[in-house]
């Protein structure tokens, strides 16, 4: 069915096909209206689930711990300094291997106070053990969220649904939406590796060492084949829906010189530049990033071979670069990075024109680059 | 009715948590066992091994009742009637201070016991809100100076179905409480004083002699409100001064008030008749 809805309702919505039984949520603009239209569903009976009115979002994410690892399909969402005052829980989820389903709506990171996009809030969670997918509209949140239940509960990690303030969280689009018959049919019931309270177990006691190291490295593992799970999700989907939520996206990149690498809202954005400078001719290309975990390098390196690249972030690692600049850094060669957008300044095409067009003039080179504006 | 807390575990002699999960085992059926870190995550043991013959939850030092409310809303989706049960320390309640009122405030389906030992001893005996007037901790080297949190008072004013104090020092008290507290729907709270031997300063075989020491001297005081308050039998004589016991005489037995000037003791005496003064009040609602 087609319908017109804002990231926050199709997030919502996916929630709800998802039939997630405890959803625990604290409000934080942008991600406030995922919270309302959620405890409404409940509320109203549309949605059979217990919500936890909660007070913070350290417990936002202790309680779905809590209702996950008990077996029950659970839900969060959050932004920015929420997702910051929740951090000792994203870690203990993800070392617990306990499968759900959060929402990011990226925000910048005061101060000073700012509720626009910038992607170095969902970043925090790189090294954590988490799937961290990025939407660049609202199909693809709504896509990425139904898709991330089945795919935590195949992998046993928690994955998260990013998608940009604003630009996504309250844009309205058009968005196709599963019926409940067909939701069902592609998400199975819940499953997972443990369920506490079920026999008389101890669950996360003190350990000896290698006991801390074998669970690492088994995550590390898990991540390392993360992708196939991804892959075979994807292909389920798309054979329902004739979408494909992939790990990366490549957008007329094949005979292109120039390639630019980017995740998240301003993509799409990126798409309509690169169609203008083609027009003229200039022979450039995406690769778009949807998920950062796991990272598929061999793909991205597959894809990228023999081009010139730009990374193009809407984060930062201080005094060293973009984040996915310096992760491509990490097992790729000659990579022009430039840092944009922070803070949710405006790009828009024409900013990307006239960037893209000046690394296909070869004027931005092999440096990384802080762009307060374009 | 059962053993949860088994032979050899890594406790120090005179543990009063050791003897407080003991409770539990004794007036719950069926629960499960929600616990921060604190001593009580040392004394459930090291993987592969575990102590407790309960299904123990390990979680974040200041999650506990969030994990809880979660746990317990999974249970309530299969109409499960397993109580969730929260061990913590004083700590955990510092720390976990809006994640508890937080969870009082919805009136969450748990039990909080909050088990006070007055100091952080898992990390060598820092000063908590609940650290008792003057004592020398580690981070009050020269004694607290500050006033003591009433947390049970503080917990009470979340208007919840159940609050109540309870020591170590009266196992047969907190066992009725436990078993009270059961088949109670919502959140419920006990406070429970635990003398603790290296902490505090005092021989091992002590616990529970200083324990009861510290309800017959009016420093700790026993009560429930379950829809009235009231205090216990235990407590009851103490209300009238001249029946308590020489405050001195509990303060001697601890070496974490060596060397308090006359002057300290008559401010501590001050305070603990301030803390009776608010028993009335709650007594004449
Ligand atoms: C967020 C966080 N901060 C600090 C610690 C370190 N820590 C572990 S236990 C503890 C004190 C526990 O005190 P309490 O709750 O009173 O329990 P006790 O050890 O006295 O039984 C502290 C500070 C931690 N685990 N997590
Ligand atoms: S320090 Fe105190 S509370 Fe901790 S294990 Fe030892 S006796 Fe028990
Ligand atoms: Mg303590």
């Amino acid at each position: 069915m087609k319908t017109i809805m804002t990231g926050n309702q199709a997030v919502a919505e996916a929630v709800k096909l998802s039939r997630t039984e405890v959803i625990a949520a604290y409000p934080i603009t942008p991600q406030t209206v995922i919270v309302e239209k959620l405890a409404e569903m409940v509320d109203s009976g549309e949605l059979d689930a217990e919500f936890i009115r909660v007070e913070s979002e350290h417990s936002a994410l202790a309680s779905v711990y809590g209702s996950a690892v008990a077996g029950k399909r659970s839900f969060t969402a959050t932004s920015s300094h929420g997702l910051l005052y929740m951090y000792e829980m994203v870690w203990w989820v993800a070392n617990a291997r306990v499968p759900l389903v959060m929402a990011v709506v990226t925000r910048t990171i005061g101060p000073p106070w700012n509720i626009h996009t910038d992607h170095t809030d969902i970043l925090t969670m790189r090294d954590s053990g988490w799937i961290i997918s990025m939407a660049e509209n609202v199909q693809e949140a709504f896509d990425l969220t139904l898709q991330g239940f089945k795919i935590s509960e195949e992998l046993n990690l928690p994955f998260t649904a990013g998608m940009d303030a604003f630009q996504l969280s309250h844009t309205s689009e058009v968005v196709e939406i599963l019926d409940q018959e067909t939701a069902d049919s592609f998400l199975p019931e819940r499953r997972q590796c443990y369920v506490f309270g079920e026999e008389n177990t101890t669950i996360g006691s003190l350990a000896p060492n290698e006991c801390t190291a074998k669970l690492r490295k088994d995550t590390f593992e898990t991540m390392l084949k993360a992708d196939k799970t991804i892959d075979k999700v994807s292909k389920e989907y798309e054979e329902i829906t004739g979408r494909n939520c992939g790990l990366i996206e490549e957008y007329r990149i094949d005979d292109a010189e120039y390639a630019v690498v980017m995740m998240g809202a301003w993509s799409g954005d990126a798409k309509d530049a690169i169609d203008e400078l083609r027009k003229e001719g200039i022979p450039i290309g995406l690769l778009k990033l949807r998920y950062i975990r796991p990272i598929p390098q061999k793909r991205i390196e597959k894809v990228l071979e023999g081009r010139e690249i730009l990374v193009l972030d809407r984060d930062c690692s201080m005094g060293l670069g973009g984040i996915i600049g310096t992760e491509l850094k990490s097992f790729m060669d000659d990579i022009t990075n430039v840092i944009a957008g922070i803070g949710g300044v405006d790009v828009g095409v024409n900013e990307l024109t006239k960037l893209f067009r000046k690394f296909s003039e070869d004027k931005l080179k092999d440096e990384v680059i802080f762009l307060e504006v374009i | 009715m059962k053993t949860i807390v088994m032979p050899g575990n890594p406790s120090c002699q005179g543990c009063p948590h050791a003897i407080g999960l003991k409770a539990l085992g004794l007036a719950l059926e069926d629960f499960v066992l929600v616990i921060p870190a604190g001593c009580s995550t040392i004394i459930a043991g090291i993987h592969p091994k575990a102590t407790l013959n309960v299904p123990v939850l390990h979680v974040p030092f200041a999650s506990a009742p969030a994990v809880a409310a979660g746990i317990s809303a999974a249970f309530k989706r299969e109409n499960k009637k397993k109580n969730v049960v929260i061990w913590m320390g004083d700590g955990g309640a510092d720390i976990g201070f809006a994640t508890i009122s937080g969870s009082a405030v919805r009136n969450d389906d748990i039990i909080v016991i909050v088990s006070d030992n007055e100091a952080y001893m898992n990390t060598g005996i820092q000063a908590s809100g609940t650290t008792f007037w003057k004592a020398k901790t580690t981070t009050s080297p020269a004694g607290k100076r500050e006033d003591r949190k009433d947390l049970a008072a503080i917990m009470l004013m979340h208007r919840v179905p159940y609050v109540a104090t309870a020591s170590v020092g009266y196992m047969n008290d907190f066992i009725k409480k436990l078993e009270k507290v059961k088949s109670i729907k919502g959140f419920r709270f006990i406070h429970l004083h635990s003398p603790c031997p290296p902490g505090w300063r005092f021989d091992s075989s002590k616990t529970v002699e200083i324990a009861r020491m510290a309800v017959k001297c009016g420093a700790w005081i026993l009560w429930e409100f379950d829809g009235k308050f009231n205090l216990s039998p235990a407590s009851k004589p103490y209300k009238d001064k001249n029946k308590r016991k020489d405050l001195k005489d509990y303060l001697k037995m601890q070496g974490r008030f060596k060397g308090l000037s006359e002057n300290e003791i008559l401010e501590i005496e001050k305070a603990i008749d301030k803390q009776w003064k608010y028993i009335e009040c709650f007594e004449n609602i």
